[in-house]
């Protein structure tokens, strides 16, 4: 055996139980706000994700005990369910997760292997297939009057709900209102106008916003996750969104109703931090980062639907070789961190 | 004294087991029956033995002479007899065996004649010679021969950095060493200046060593040029040399160069102490402090003749039961010995005897997540995961182009790693396997220009011996025709003879000429066998390629 012969207290597990614990406030808030629907999907999200992951850790001859309880695929099965619509029906949460685990993570060759980040495939591709039942999202308790118990909200997602009860609860999410509100030539302070929207973002969503960020913030103080990406996918939101508000302040929403759309402070803390698939290096984490803000806001701004996060992620995952590449740190003593026809 | 300090990059917080051995005196491990000293205790060429066996020996007598600038010379521990020269078990990883001189004591540690050296009086260059033949080297773990690091060459070397961090876990040997013998170690400091012209003198030590510098600091004061003794911030690598050099002047050594290059040299404590000894009391180096340490019953610090077998060292401190094994050096860099038989060398800071209970196995290895805390800790600044994704993948140009030659193999990042990848492991896997290839590269290169001289020589060889041929005939003929024009001379029967002579001779130079296809005229039966074994060689030949094949397509 080689030196070195001790080792830090550090973990895979450790360190996937940490954001697991960082997703808690989120979903508090989320149970407190919307009902407890989310735990509904949590449970079957993480259900299906472990089985997917078993089943796929034998298929590819791995010992199945260490990989499953490193438990990364729970952490993708969370970050899914949190993005998901708390009462989308069960096989929209079956499938997403199926696909985040089976093709996303295990087809590119499993833990630390995928390119994408897993939870992002899966979502993007429930967003692109099903887009009608990606988009029903359940008001906030406050405006709906309609408060479910945890049978009922069983209820809606394993399809025993009649229409009606759905209806009852669905509404348009803030950037869905947004959106419909400037395609309607309204302007930003029109639309604001309407109950969906709260303080600075969505009514209840900021709240559920703000407790993402309390849960990054833990992350971040426990140095499970560096500031950098964080902080530059927040500078890109708030300043891609600040640039086009200051511009035109009629025709596109304030940045700081961009920040506190959940999604983004979801994203920002859980999502594009994913180490795996992320950029390695400083200098890249802030260009990722960054990035990924920027694109968020394009994409919210001109895309075909209303949250970007999904894709500005994966498309900057698709960039990170090439940020990695050409953003090789100098090493000690100064040398650049990559060189070109190695001087050996 | 207030010096800016300045904090290297990474690095890691380790417990720093150093209590367990620096509570207990030294103590001088007795002569042991046998000692068996290794000609390569340095880098560089290993020493020449001057010996033989059977001859009887003095204590410091020098049994192998440095051979080369980049060497040093091997000196009997104690005096007795030399029992054999030859292969035996080294401390060395591998655990191949190296040359080495044994030698049998007489119990009478009896000295050869020394006596100081007026180094004043000798030129630098003919002390450092001295030096060399007093097998001086690096006691901080390089053992990179003294002599050579004493000449500054062309350049100044105005700050001259003694050494004191020993920032490795569980050793405490320079400490011990600080602690009680702080006034030797500043008189080789004082050699050591008056060789490099040095004109700033600092002493780094850990803070976790507060006797150590509190010793340190009283004998500066009763020296008469200035000595700045420093207490550095514990942190593991703090004692690396480029890490001390940072954090003492805020400089960093360019990548691929040596720190003289910037002016500055860096010896460690023990050296300096071994100088000491060599040039004011003329004892060359046949000892050094050890630690044992670990899994036995008095973890302690030993004077220890070079030669001795560890075994004697761990039945001194208390052998215990459990051992799962013996390190030389610390847990973070130290080398697993292949036996606990082998001797202590110049290079021998520290015995550390393993347990489950000290060191439990590491848990399973998990892919890497790129969390990058590897490259947080790195005190190269280097990337570690992209080194191991090359190094694990084969592609050893991409992880040279990354620097993997400029890692120090510390450890920090297999130390942080949350997927436990035996990291450095890799490492030293991919840069042996650089070396390796440019060693076989320049092989195939001497090969083919061997081949190609060959050729050459053959086809040269081929040509003289038709020439010479040639002129053979040509004489013969000539002479042919000159007896033919003589018949007067010659009878009937000569000419005859002549005749047939030629005619054999055409017939030879013919057969000759057919010889490569001597196997043409072959009987069936004959030709089959022939074929068989052709057809044998040629399946054999295709099996040994197959797995060569495979081995270059592998990505
Ligand atoms: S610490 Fe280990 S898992 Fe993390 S990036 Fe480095 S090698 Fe990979
Ligand atoms: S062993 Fe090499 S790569 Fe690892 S931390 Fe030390 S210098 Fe860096």
């Amino acid at each position: 055996m080689p030196a070195p012969f001790v080792i830090d207290h550090s973990s895979v597990t450790q360190v996937m139980a940490w954001v697991l614990v960082a997703l808690l406030p989120g979903i508090a808030a989320h149970v407190w706000l919307f009902g407890p629907g989310i735990l509904v999907t949590l449970a079957l999200a993480t259900v299906t994700a472990v089985v997917a992951e078993a089943a796929m850790l034998k298929a590819r001859g791995y010992p199945v005990r260490p990989f499953l309880t490193d438990l990364s695929a729970i952490v993708t099965a969370w970050l899914l369910a949190l993005c998901l619509p708390s009462l989308a029906p069960w096989w929209l949460i079956v499938t997403g997760t199926l696909f985040a685990i089976v093709v996303a993570k295990h087809l590119y060759g499993g833990l630390g292997q995928n390119v994408f980040n897993p939870a992002m495939v899966g979502y993007a591709v429930l967003l692109i297939s099903f887009p009608v039942q990606m988009t029903s999202w359940p008001g906030p308790l406050a405006l709906t009057g309609t408060p479910l118990s945890l049978a009922d909200s069983a209820a809606i997602i394993f399809g025993g709900a009649p229409k009606a009860v759905l209806d009852a609860v669905t509404m348009a999410t803030p950037l869905d209102t947004l959106r419909t509100g400037l395609l309607q030539q309204h302007t930003v302070d029109e639309i604001m106008t309407q109950p969906i929207f709260g303080h600075v973002g969505g009514a209840g969503f900021e709240w559920l916003a703000g407790a993402f960020l309390a849960g990054g913030l833990v992350l971040w103080a426990l140095r499970i996750i560096s500031w950098r990406v964080p902080l530059a996918f927040l500078a890109g939101v708030w300043l891609a969104a600040g640039f086009l508000h200051f511009f035109d302040a009629g025709r596109y929403g304030a940045p700081w109703f961009h920040l506190f759309a959940p999604s983004v402070m979801l994203g920002a803390f859980f999502i594009a931090t994913d180490p795996v698939s992320g950029s390695t290096t400083p200098l890249g984490k802030l260009i990722f980062g960054f990035g990924a803000g920027v694109l968020t806001i394009i994409i919210r701004t001109w895309g075909g639907y209303p949250d970007g996060v999904a894709f500005a992620v994966l498309l900057m995952n698709v960039a990170v070789p090439l940020i990695d590449q050409y953003t090789q740190p100098r090493i000690y003593g100064g040398a650049p961190g990559r060189e070109k026809g190695s001087s050996r | 004294m207030t010096r800016v300090l300045h904090r290297f990059k990474g690095g890691v917080h380790l417990p720093d087991h150093k209590a367990e051995s620096n509570g207990r005196p030294i103590h001088a491990a007795p002569v042991p029956r046998q000692l068996v000293i290794p000609l390569r205790q340095h880098i560089g060429n290993p020493a020449r033995p001057v010996v033989e066996v059977g001859q009887q020996v003095l204590k410091g007598q020098i049994i192998a002479e440095a051979d080369g600038y980049i060497s040093a010379a091997v000196h009997a521990s104690s005096s007795g007899t030399v029992t054999a020269i030859g292969p035996a078990l080294v401390p060395h990883v591998s655990g191949l065996p190296d040359d080495c001189i044994t030698i049998e004591t007489d119990g009478r540690d009896a000295w050869i004649d020394h006596a100081p050296i007026d180094y004043q009086a000798l030129a630098p260059a003919d002390l450092r010679m001295r030096l060399r033949d007093m097998g001086l080297a690096g006691l901080g773990g390089a053992v990179f021969p003294s002599a050579v690091k004493l000449d500054p060459g062309a350049h100044a070397c105005p700050t001259l950095i003694v050494n004191g961090g020993e920032c490795e876990p569980w050793i405490t040997c320079d400490d011990l060493l600080m602690r009680t013998r702080a006034d030797e170690i500043l008189q080789g400091v004082r050699v050591m200046r008056h060789l490099l012209g040095s004109t700033e003198i600092l002493v780094g030590i850990e803070d976790n060593k507060p006797e150590a510098i509190a010793a340190m600091q009283a004998a500066a004061a009763g020296f008469d040029f200035a000595v700045e003794v420093i207490a550095v911030p514990t942190i593991y690598p703090a004692g690396g040399a480029k890490q001390m050099i940072e954090t003492l002047t805020g400089r960093q050594v360019p990548s691929g160069k040596l720190s003289t290059d910037i002016g500055i040299q860096v010896f460690n404590v023990g050296t300096a102490y071994a100088l000491a000894r060599a040039v004011f009391h003329g004892e060359p180096l046949i000892s050094r402090l050890v630690t044992v340490t670990g899994h036995v019953l008095r973890p302690q610090n030993f004077e220890v003749l070079i030669g001795t077998p560890m075994q004697r060292l761990i039945d001194l401190a208390g052998d215990r039961d459990g051992a799962t094994g013996v390190l030389m050096g610390g847990p973070m860099m130290g080398m697993p010995m292949p036996s606990s038989e082998v001797p202590v060398v110049k290079a021998t800071n520290c015995i550390l005897v393993k347990s489950d209970a000290l060191f439990p196995p590491l848990p399973a290895m998990l892919p890497c997540i790129r969390c990058t805390r590897c490259a947080d800790v790195c005190p190269a600044e280097l990337q570690p995961q992209e080194l191991f994704r090359f190094a694990k993948a084969g592609d050893f140009g991409r992880a040279q182009e990354y620097h993997l030659f400029d890692c120090i193999e510390c450890g920090c990042c297999s130390y942080v790693c949350p997927s436990h990848i035996p990291l450095v492991d890799y490492y030293r896997y991919a840069k042996s396997e650089i070396w390796a290839r440019e060693r076989e590269k320049r092989a195939a290169d001497l090969a083919r220009a061997r081949h190609e001289f060959r050729l050459f020589r053959l086809e040269r060889e081929k040509k003289e011996k038709a020439e010479k041929l040639a002129a053979k005939a040509q004489a013969k003929r000539a002479e042919l025709a000159a007896e033919a024009a003589a018949p007067g001379a010659t009878g009937e029967a000569d000419a005859k003879k002549a005749l047939i002579a030629a005619a054999l001779a055409r017939a030879q130079a013919k057969k000759a000429e057919v010889a490569p296809k001597n196997i043409d005229q072959l009987p069936p039966d004959k030709q089959r066998e022939i074929e068989e074994i052709e057809a044998r060689r040629a399946k054999i030949r295709e099996l040994a390629r197959q797995p060569l094949e495979t081995d270059e397509t592998k990505p």
